[in-house]
This record gives C-alpha cells, sequence and structure tokens, in this order.
C-alpha cells in the first residue's frame, strides 16, 4: 500500500494555501476562489494548524491558518476564524499540539455540509485525509 | 444511626434555609413598575404541588400575582439527573410600586424569603434622548494613555482634553455577578440593560439550574420597555459583532451569550430602528460561505423585507444615510470589525479582505442622525468594542487607540447634545482590566536586556507620539520612546516591548492537554523575554478585574448617578430619566 502513503500522495497533490481559498470577501457571504473551485473534488495539500480536537476520538478535526486561540468570555468555543478547512481522516492519528504547523492531504469537498455526529457545519473539507508534521 | 442522620439534615436545612429553594428574581432585586419579568421557584427535591406554600406579603401569591404558577414536579438536569420541584410563573409584572415579600415553604425541609422593590419613576420623562458609551473593559490607564497619546503632554499638564475629560464622574459601579465577584460582558451589560444583575455569560435573565439556555426566568430589557412604553427610536452600534454580549444585551434572552444565531433572531424580535456593527455571519443562511448559521434563515433577506436599508460598508452606509428615511441595518463585517489602528494606519488584521469598513465615529453620527429624526426621542447604545478585545491580548497600542477612536465618538453625542440639551449622556465601561501605564520604553537607552530600557519615575519623561496632521491619532506608533503599559495578569507570554506592527497580539495558544502555553511566533523578536504566567494555565489572555468601574454622566437626569452604585442600579436611571413607569405612547 505504498501508494497511500501521506508522502507519496503529498507529492502527487496540488498545493493550496489558506490565503487561496476565497476570491472575495464581503460581509454578504465569502466566494470561493477559482483555483479551489478547480481543484474540488481532486487531491489537494495544505498547510496549516489543528485546532483543538471537538472530541478526543473524532477522526474530524478543524484546519485553520493560524494557531487557535479563543477567549471563552470574549468569543465563544463556538466561534471559528472565516479561514477553515474541515478534515475528515482515513483513519484515526495521534492529534498533535496546535501549535505544531502541519501538512494535510486529502480530497477537496465544497460546498455546506453538516458534520451527522457534532452538528458542526463546514464549506471546506478534505476527506479520505492524513497529514503529517513539518 | 440512618434515623437520627437523618433528623440532623432536616435541621441543618432548616438552619441553613440559604441553600434550599431559591427565587427568582433574587433577594434585593429592584423592579420597574408594569415591566414584565418571570418568577420561578427551584427547590432542592422533589414535593406534591400541595405540600408548597408560597406567599406574597403573607397572602396567596396567586392571588397578588394574578395567576397559578406552572408546577414542574422534578426538573431534569444533566442526563435526566433529579433536581427538584419548580414553580415557574412567566410574564408576570407588578402594578404597583412598593415592597414585596415572597416567602416559600415546601415540605417540612425547605424555606427561603426574598424581598423585592417595586419601583415607580416621574410621570414625565427628564430626558427625551439617552446615548449610553459603554467602553468596553475601560479601565482607567486606557483613559489617561489615550489622553497623552492623543494629546500630548508638556511639563506634566496635557495639552489637551479628551471628549470624556468634560463629562463629570458621577459613580463608581461594582461589577460582580450573581455567583462570582467578578464578571464578563453578559452580566454587567444585561445588568445595565435591565436593572438586574444575572449571571457571567447570561443576558437579560436570571441564570437558571436547567441545562437548556433560554428556558431561564427573563427579565425585561431597555429595547422592550421602550418599545412597550414610548415612541422613541432605538440605536445600537458597536465595533464587535453586533450579536456580541455587550450589544446583544439590549435585546437578547438567554442564559449563553454564545447563543449567537438565536440572538440575530432575538434583534429581529425587537427590530432596533438602527443596527451598525460586524457579525455578519450569523445572519446568513448556512449553505453561504463564511455562515456560522446551521439554518437557512437568511436574515438579511428577513431585515430587507421588514423595512431595513442594508449596508456593507462605509460607502453604502453613506448612501444608506443619504437616500433613505426608513431603518437602516449595518454589518460591515462577517466578525468583529478591526481596530481603528488596523482599519485606518497598518492596514493589518482583517483590512485586506473587508477595506471600507466604517469606523465608530462615522457609525455615531450616522446613527445620531438617524434617530434623532424621531420626534418622541431616541435611545442609543455605542460600544467601542476592541478596547476590552485588545487589552485581552494585552495589546496596548490597538486598545489605546481605539480609546481615542471612542472618545471622538463621544465628541459626536457632546456636538448633539449642545444644541439638543434634552439628552442624557452616559459614559462607562462594563468591566475593568489590570492594566496601569507605568512609564516609558526608550529605545535610545544602551542596554542588553528590554527591561533596562523601560524607564520608571523621573527617567519616564514624556513619549515621543506625534500628531502633526491633528486628527487625533499619532502620527507612528513604534515611536523610540513609547508607552510602557502593563497587565498584572497573564498567561505565558514572550514579552517584546513593542508595538504588534504585523496584526493584532496573539501572546499565547493552546498546547498540549489543553494548556495555553507562549506563542512562539514572538520569541525571536529582537529582546523578547517569556513571562510565565501568573494566571491557570487554561486562561489564554489576560482576564477581566473586579475592580469599580467610573461611570460619567452628563445631561437631564444624570443627577441621579452618585457614590457607589451597582451596575443593576444605573438601569433605574435609565428609566427614571425616560420615565418607563408611564406610558407615553402617542394616542394614550
Ligand atoms: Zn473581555
Amino acid at each position: 500500500m505504498l501508494a497511500a502513503s501521506p508522502r507519496l500522495a503529498s507529492a502527487a497533490a496540488a498545493r493550496l494555501s489558506f490565503d487561496e481559498l476565497y476570491g472575495s470577501f464581503s460581509p454578504l457571504g465569502l466566494e470561493f476562489s477559482d483555483k479551489v473551485k478547480d481543484l474540488t473534488g481532486k487531491t489537494v495539500a495544505i498547510r496549516g494548524f489543528m485546532a483543538p480536537p471537538l472530541k478526543a476520538e473524532a477522526q474530524f478535526f478543524v484546519l485553520s491558518e493560524i494557531p487557535m486561540a479563543l477567549c471563552p468570555f470574549c468569543s465563544t468555543d463556538a466561534d471559528w476564524p472565516d479561514s477553515i478547512v474541515v478534515v475528515y481522516l482515513d483513519r484515526k492519528q495521534t492529534f498533535t499540539q496546535p501549535n505544531q504547523m502541519i501538512e494535510v492531504t486529502g480530497a477537496l469537498d465544497r460546498g455546506s455540509w453538516i458534520d451527522p455526529e457534532t452538528g458542526f457545519v463546514s464549506q471546506l473539507r478534505l476527506r479520505q485525509a492524513r497529514y503529517r508534521t513539518v | 444511626m440512618r434515623a437520627r442522620l437523618a433528623v440532623l439534615a432536616a435541621a441543618t436545612f432548616l438552619a441553613g434555609a440559604a441553600n434550599a429553594a431559591t427565587i427568582y428574581p433574587l433577594d434585593r432585586a429592584k423592579i420597574l413598575v408594569g415591566s414584565p419579568f418571570d418568577f420561578k421557584v427551584e427547590l432542592d427535591q422533589v414535593y406534591d404541588a400541595a405540600d408548597i406554600d408560597v406567599t406574597v406579603n403573607g397572602k396567596a401569591y396567586a392571588d397578588v400575582f394574578g395567576h397559578e404558577a406552572e408546577f414542574v414536579s422534578d426538573e431534569k438536569g444533566k442526563d435526566d439527573a433529579s433536581l427538584g420541584s419548580a414553580l415557574i410563573l412567566r410574564d408576570l409584572s407588578l402594578a404597583s410600586a412598593g415592597d414585596y415579600t415572597v416567602s416559600v415553604k415546601a415540605g417540612d425541609a425547605e424555606e427561603k424569603t426574598v424581598n423585592w422593590t417595586v419601583y415607580n419613576t416621574p410621570s414625565v420623562a427628564k430626558a427625551k434622548n439617552v446615548i449610553f458609551f459603554l467602553g468596553d473593559g475601560l479601565s482607567v490607564a486606557h483613559r489617561t494613555a489615550a489622553r497623552i497619546m492623543s494629546k500630548g503632554m508638556t511639563e506634566g499638564k496635557a495639552d489637551g482634553r479628551l471628549a470624556m475629560d468634560d463629562i463629570p464622574p458621577a459613580a463608581f459601579i461594582g461589577t460582580s455577578s450573581t455567583h462570582s465577584i467578578a464578571t464578563d460582558s453578559a452580566n454587567t451589560m444585561s445588568a445595565y440593560m435591565t436593572g438586574h444583575k444575572t449571571r457571567v455569560n447570561a443576558l437579560g435573565v436570571y441564570a437558571d439550574r436547567t441545562p437548556a439556555s433560554q428556558d431561564d426566568p427573563k427579565v425585561e430589557t431597555i429595547a422592550e420597555a421602550l418599545r412597550r412604553q414610548t415612541g422613541k427610536s432605538i440605536g445600537v452600534v458597536s465595533t464587535a459583532e453586533i450579536e456580541d454580549a455587550t450589544p446583544a444585551a439590549i435585546v437578547a434572552h438567554t442564559r449563553l451569550r454564545g447563543d449567537k444565531a438565536d440572538i440575530v433572531g432575538m434583534f429581529y424580535e425587537v427590530q432596533p430602528d438602527v443596527i451598525l456593527g460586524g457579525g455578519s455571519a450569523y445572519f446568513l443562511k448556512s449553505d453561504v460561505p463564511g455562515s456560522k448559521r446551521k439554518d437557512d434563515k437568511d436574515y438579511i433577506q428577513m431585515f430587507t423585507d421588514a423595512g431595513y436599508t442594508v449596508a456593507i460598508d462605509a460607502a453604502s452606509l453613506e448612501d444608506a444615510a443619504k437616500n433613505n428615511a426608513g431603518k437602516i441595518l449595518g454589518l460591515f463585517h462577517t466578525g468583529n470589525m478591526d481596530t481603528k489602528l488596523d482599519r485606518s494606519f497598518l492596514k493589518k488584521g482583517t483590512v485586506e479582505k473587508f477595506p471600507d469598513q466604517p469606523g465608530l465615529v462615522e457609525m455615531t453620527e450616522t446613527a445620531i442622525d438617524r434617530l434623532s429624526q424621531n420626534k418622541d426621542g431616541f435611545f442609543l447604545m455605542v460600544e467601542g468594542a476592541s478596547i476590552d478585545k485588545m487589552s485581552h491580548p494585552m495589546d496596548w497600542d490597538r486598545a489605546v487607540v481605539d480609546t481615542i477612536e471612542f472618545d471622538q465618538a463621544i465628541a459626536k453625542a457632546v456636538e448633539f447634545a449642545k444644541s439638543n440639551p434634552d439628552t442624557l449622556i452616559v459614559v462607562t465601561g462594563d468591566h475593568t482590566h489590570g492594566v496601569s501605564l507605568i512609564g516609558t520604553i526608550d529605545d535610545n537607552v544602551e542596554a542588553d536586556e528590554m527591561r533596562e530600557k523601560v524607564m520608571t519615575y523621573d527617567d519616564a519623561g514624556f513619549p515621543d507620539y506625534a500628531d502633526t496632521d491633528g486628527d487625533g491619532y499619532p502620527d507612528k506608533i513604534d515611536v523610540d520612546r513609547r508607552f510602557a503599559i502593563f497587565s498584572n495578569n497573564f498567561p505565558d507570554y514572550y514579552e517584546t516591548f513593542r508595538p504588534k506592527m504585523d496584526g493584532p497580539f496573539e501572546p499565547s495558544i493552546k498546547g498540549e492537554n489543553g494548556e495555553y502555553v507562549a506563542n512562539e511566533q514572538y520569541k525571536d523578536v529582537p529582546g523578547a523575554v517569556l513571562r510565565v504566567g501568573n494566571l491557570p494555565k487554561n486562561a489564554d489572555t489576560a482576564v477581566h478585574a473586579v475592580d469599580d468601574i467610573v461611570l460619567q454622566a452628563t445631561g437631564p437626569g444624570s443627577e441621579g448617578f452618585s457614590g457607589y452604585m451597582e451596575q443593576s442600579d444605573v438601569y433605574e436611571v435609565l428609566a427614571d430619566a425616560f420615565a418607563l413607569g408611564t406610558s407615553q405612547k402617542a394616542g394614550q
């Protein structure tokens, strides 16, 4: 199963950065970039930080551009930055420290989707994903 | 042995009745005459309805209150745990002023008595308009620093005055909450806007024991009282998300300030005439990228259908102000708006994404212009939100520059009040921060360690901030000799002794086991040193202080503020100024 190794998958994947997710911003909503539209359904690699997992044993976590720090009384735990990508792992991996940069590789999925287990709503996801620290 | 213990336990219950039943509103509550509120009794044990006796001033409660309460034989907590019986009577109001003693006796074990004061107001309003300025976290250090940075200082005397310097200090305000000496914006603003103290995180309710966040005993907010009794217009302006705790307190009823999607619905219920701020993410239906809703409610469309002109940037706000006469919903950011330092000077933060955000001064001006068209008057709340949002991460430059902006917004209100002397202006904060200005930091001092450049006492001298264009803001924030401002409480972080020119400071980030660790991003800033926190490791930023906050006021009704007051007492002064005990609706 060499082909499934993250290192190889990553070599084959198109790179996408947080800066490139949206083409335009407005209080009336964000618009995905052409690059995101082109790469939807394809394997991509994104670097970012793992937000504190919603559940210890979850196979899904939130990837953010900068390490997450939430003020429980000024924002709430329900609050996330605009630029996040939800990551669904193809198998369980141990979670990393949130200030450790990781590169996640997976199939890019786009559009509003509610996680059935947590109710978390996301617009962008990586599915069948794996990650490594960088 | 068992029986004896039971007897002892019963005796203890009687002696320690404070631990038994809870009655909402709590003891010593002050309630505006005619103002609707929910009455709730929580008992520790399960009873038959017949075993619970509730009296008001010695009479059966239902005779005084006019209704029977709903009996809940056993309220459920987490995992269906039994909490005990409860009585709930919603939307009660008391038409006569006076003292009310409410006593509850259940079986032989539980007893509780509370006293309420129901107050009336003069029948004629003292003020036609109230403009309530809330500097979130506004501490004395913020205003001192804002004055010196904005106006300069020569030979120890300020070269100019802030607008707030000429509004008389009227009272010290205690900000504690019902379950803690400490507070947050939700608890304190809710107390200002309802007259009832509550618990941290709660808005417009007493925090009850059941897990649901929106079934707690409600109290009336000022916006609801204004709609009930007057024809006045209502405005809410903030640089935060408009559904964030401070602006939300004008309309919201929830135990959890984090119920932001629902709070948007509460704004929609009350429909303030002017709503300006950030936080559009909770107005967008869930399939719009950037939305933080979980449903398909499109509040932008719903407000439009309700007659609002929607503005999304400074230009469209100006258009809305000029070309329409009706209600305005201005949402200028999906989240919190950027700070003044980022918006106007450094162009950092999220300014690249939202380049045309209006400032607090323009928003305040627009709101006053629009609201003052109502001949019945108005209530406007203006929040300088980033004073707090930047004090938590100890980003003092951003906090102080936002204090200057907040002050310039106050100047607009002072100007309005000159030609409209029937306007009460209140300026206060909701809590303080443990922050002080202690001197300067001087880069010209030769030293290896940055701490040797911290100049105190005689050595502090005066900072180098200059305002050559006269806009009230320093031309440059990273001057050679700048403010030395420190927090007395902090998580682990790297102290850089310098302004954060690349964007707002993020002192710590979540590390292993959920504990916060110093953000290594600042480790290599020349001279940066690790400061080991004095807060628990679950604190990500500096925290609110319990210290009293200064309240200033000018205009009719301002004489109601004096000495020491609880933040809940502030509401009574506002109600008095507006004569909220008397209906002033046209045709009545
Ligand atoms: Zn705060």
